[in-house]
């Protein structure tokens, strides 16, 4: 694969005790593209995703994030919140995890804290009240408007999280972790529990954030529509190891990606694959 | 606003039903409480056992367990089955926050003529004292427990530090109470950092039993580090607050002369209950503003999800020991207010009794709701001295007023949460949604 890549994992191996999870992983993610990392259950993507993300510390290989500016980070050497702080790597979660008790708006201030941190002289000069630190705060809530008019929840800003709706949850979790203004975006199963009509306005919002801002995305997908129409590179792991990658055409007429999905009925799995486009 | 959710079962109708259940709650309370009540035993002069009968008191309590279970089943089948929204009607509920809107400055506004009022009695005036200390332990605790959701069952131990801090500062060097002051809260914060440290990792009730165990070592040093501490003998002479430098006495550069006015004790104890009351403000003030700053929301962030708070580049580390110090240096503002009002300190008054009460008072209120501690406050302390009348059932009568407590309102006295932020509107955010943190 050629190009400005943002993401490179290399020999990346994850061992919980004696069980293998990810074995010598190694891809790469383009710099303002779409990669998608897909794979049956257990496959292994959640946990590629937690060691980038920094909440498992990689058994062994190398993960090296590129920022614009020509910056590596070895993100395998960061752990937990310094990466999304330093690396600028945000995500999503698998199974949503909003602030539910607070509301939208409070939810996507609380993710621009390390900046309204500074702007307040850590804590101190905001107590006092000083207008730079107005003036940030008038800032970051302008960028959570934005952001919530851009999933569609700005009638919505001031209900507590724990209210919204499956999708709407979804939407507005891919929003926080925007109000970070990572450089690299991980969305775990984003279009999970949606219908086909969310599903339809998630991918144009993953398509937005790619065209309009050039962020990078990460996601790991099991709904094959949204993957197939959006991705720009595809990765396809079983059991632990890659077993396939290249463009989703290539992909998706992969003999071994369509045995991995579907045990070896070929003749079934195509007809998956094909209803799934 | 919450009915019980036991009763779910269709409640019983006619009177024959409703004497039978009253006849059998009275049955349980007669095989209870015949044991406990009805017969008292003890040992004689010669070590004898010896018992007599209490069937009076026996009697009376079954017949009030026979007439409130009637009552209580009255009450159900009025309300209605258990719809939980009825057991308030609507319009109580928005004459409530009607009221609710006036609260808070109809509230500021008593306590700050509460001196006035009650110049000439000595009593009311010590007890607002000590419910305005309750008010800022309740206010500091809430920061750790009810923002950033971490339960710290030793809250004491600050309130230890800042009342020694200021004890031994006094009595060894001379060191006035204003210079003090900030010493004790800064030494407070200091063992909060301290005690955040160990215990960053632990969640629930690990936290708890660390924080516990906390209290209980500070107390232990307390009381054996004898020749600092004075040990279980505590500190005595410690010297009262001046006003600005004016000893509030009735010596010749006392207060009293000079400002040519005849020496009354009382103004002494209107000056600490303006002093506490000045504190308690002072917490409350920062303690808003804190919620409103970045700090604050990463506090509360935190006790919602705190995986989420780390994928968002919030050091949880540095949060929570800001949280454990915030605390911390509230309660040692309070312990060295206590110091100077008793003049006296010894372990005795650090036990784990007053966690406690200082948890409970937090938890009553509603966690996180600054107008919910002050009250909650304002009842566990006050409502105690109220059934003082009781005397041995004072405990009893207490208790089951928590227990209804909670029953109606299981989130505490207020347990909607206000949002910190809002661009239109802000409402209130029901208590079913915010969480009560996990460690």
């Amino acid at each position: 694969m050629s190009g400005d890549k943002i993401l490179s994992v290399d020999r990346l191996t994850m061992r919980f005790g004696g069980i293998v999870a990810v074995q010598d992983l190694s891809f790469a993610a383009e710099r303002k593209k779409i990669t998608a990392l897909i794979g049956p259950n257990g496959a292994g993507k959640t946990t590629v995703f937690n060691c980038i993300t920094g909440f498992y510390k990689p058994s062994g290989g190398t993960i090296r994030l590129t920022h614009d500016d020509g910056r590596v980070i070895a993100l395998e050497r960061l752990n937990d919140f310094r990466i999304a702080k330093q690396a600028k790597v945000a995500r999503t979660f698998q199974n949503i995890r909003l602030f539910p008790g607070m509301t939208a708006l409070e939810n996507l201030m609380v993710a621009q804290h390390n900046a309204l941190m500074r702007a307040s002289g850590f804590t101190l000069l905001g107590l006092v009240g000083v207008p730079a630190y107005r003036d940030a705060e008038k800032r970051a809530i302008d960028l959570a408007t934005d952001w919530l008019r851009r999933v569609n929840l700005l009638d919505r800003a001031d209900d507590a999280a724990g209210n919204f709706a499956y999708g709407d949850q979804r939407r507005l979790e891919i929003a926080r972790a925007m109000c970070t203004e990572p450089a690299l975006l991980c969305l775990d199963e984003p279009a999970a529990g949606l219908n086909a009509r969310e599903s339809a306005a998630l991918s144009e919002l993953l398509l937005s954030i790619r065209d309009e801002l050039g962020t990078s995305i990460l996601l790991i997908e099991h709904d094959m529509s949204v993957v197939m129409e959006i991705s720009d590179h595809i990765v396809v792991m079983d059991h632990g190891e890659k077993i396939a990658e290249g463009t989703p055409r290539e992909v998706r007429d992969d003999p071994k990606v369509i045995a991995a999905y579907l045990g070896t009925d070929e003749d079934e799995a195509v007809a998956v694959m094909e209803s799934g486009t | 606003m919450t009915a019980p959710s036991t009763n779910t079962a269709k409640p019983a109708t006619g009177i024959a039903a409703l004497l039978k259940t009253a006849f059998t709650n009275a049955l349980v309370a007669l095989v209870l409480f015949s044991l406990m009540v009805g017969i008292r035993t003890e040992a004689g002069s010669s070590g004898q056992l010896t018992y007599w009968t209490r069937f009076g008191e026996l009697a009376s309590l079954v017949a009030v367990v026979f007439g409130g279970s009637i009552v209580i089943e009255l009450l159900r089948q009025w309300i209605g089955p258990t719809g939980a929204e009825r057991l308030v009607p609507p319009a109580v509920q928005s004459g409530m926050s009607l009221i609710g809107g006036y609260l808070t400055p109809a509230l500021l506004i008593f306590t700050l003529l509460v001196p006035v009022i009650f110049y000439d009695q000595r009593y009311i005036l010590d007890l607002a004292i000590l419910v305005l200390t309750y008010v800022m332990l309740g206010w500091g605790l809430n920061v750790v427990v009810g923002l950033a959701g971490l339960l710290d069952l030793g809250y004491v131990a600050f309130y230890a530090v800042g009342a020694y801090s200021y004890g031994l500062l006094a009595t060894n060097f001379g060191w006035s109470f204003w210079v003090c002051l900030p010493l004790a809260g800064i030494l407070a914060a200091f063992w909060g950092v301290l005690l955040g440290f160990p215990v960053l990792r632990l969640r629930g009730d690990y936290l708890a039993i660390v924080t516990l165990a906390f209290g209980e070592i500070i107390r232990l040093v307390i009381i054996n580090w004898q020749e600092l501490t004075g040990g279980p003998n505590g500190v005595s002479g410690i010297p009262r607050p001046s006003f600005f430098g004016i000893p509030l006495d009735n010596s010749d550069d006392g207060f009293a002369a000079k400002f040519g006015i005849e020496y009354s004790p009382t103004h002494r104890i209107v000056f600490l209950f303006y002093l506490i009351l000045a504190l308690a403000l002072l917490t409350n003030w920062v303690t808003i503003r804190l919620r409103r700053l970045p700090i604050g929301r990463a506090w509360e962030a935190l006790r919602e999800d705190e995986v989420a708070c780390r994928a968002l580049g919030i050091n949880t580390t540095t949060t929570k020991l800001t949280a454990f110090a915030t605390g911390a240096m509230f309660g040692g503002f309070a312990g060295a207010f206590f110091a100077t009002r008793q003049g006296f300190i010894s372990p005795e008054s650090f036990t784990f009794q007053e966690s406690a009460l200082v948890l409970a008072i937090v938890v009553l209120g509603g966690m996180g709701s600054q107008l919910g501690v002050a009250l909650a406050a304002l009842a566990m302390i006050g409502g105690f001295e109220l059934f003082r009348g009781l005397e041995t059932y004072r405990m009893l009568v207490f208790g089951m007023a928590m227990v209804l407590i909670m029953i109606w309102r299981p989130r505490g006295l207020i347990g909607h949460r206000a949002p910190t932020v809002f661009l239109t509107k802000a409402q209130a955010i029901s208590s079913d949604l915010v969480k009560e943190g996990h460690g």
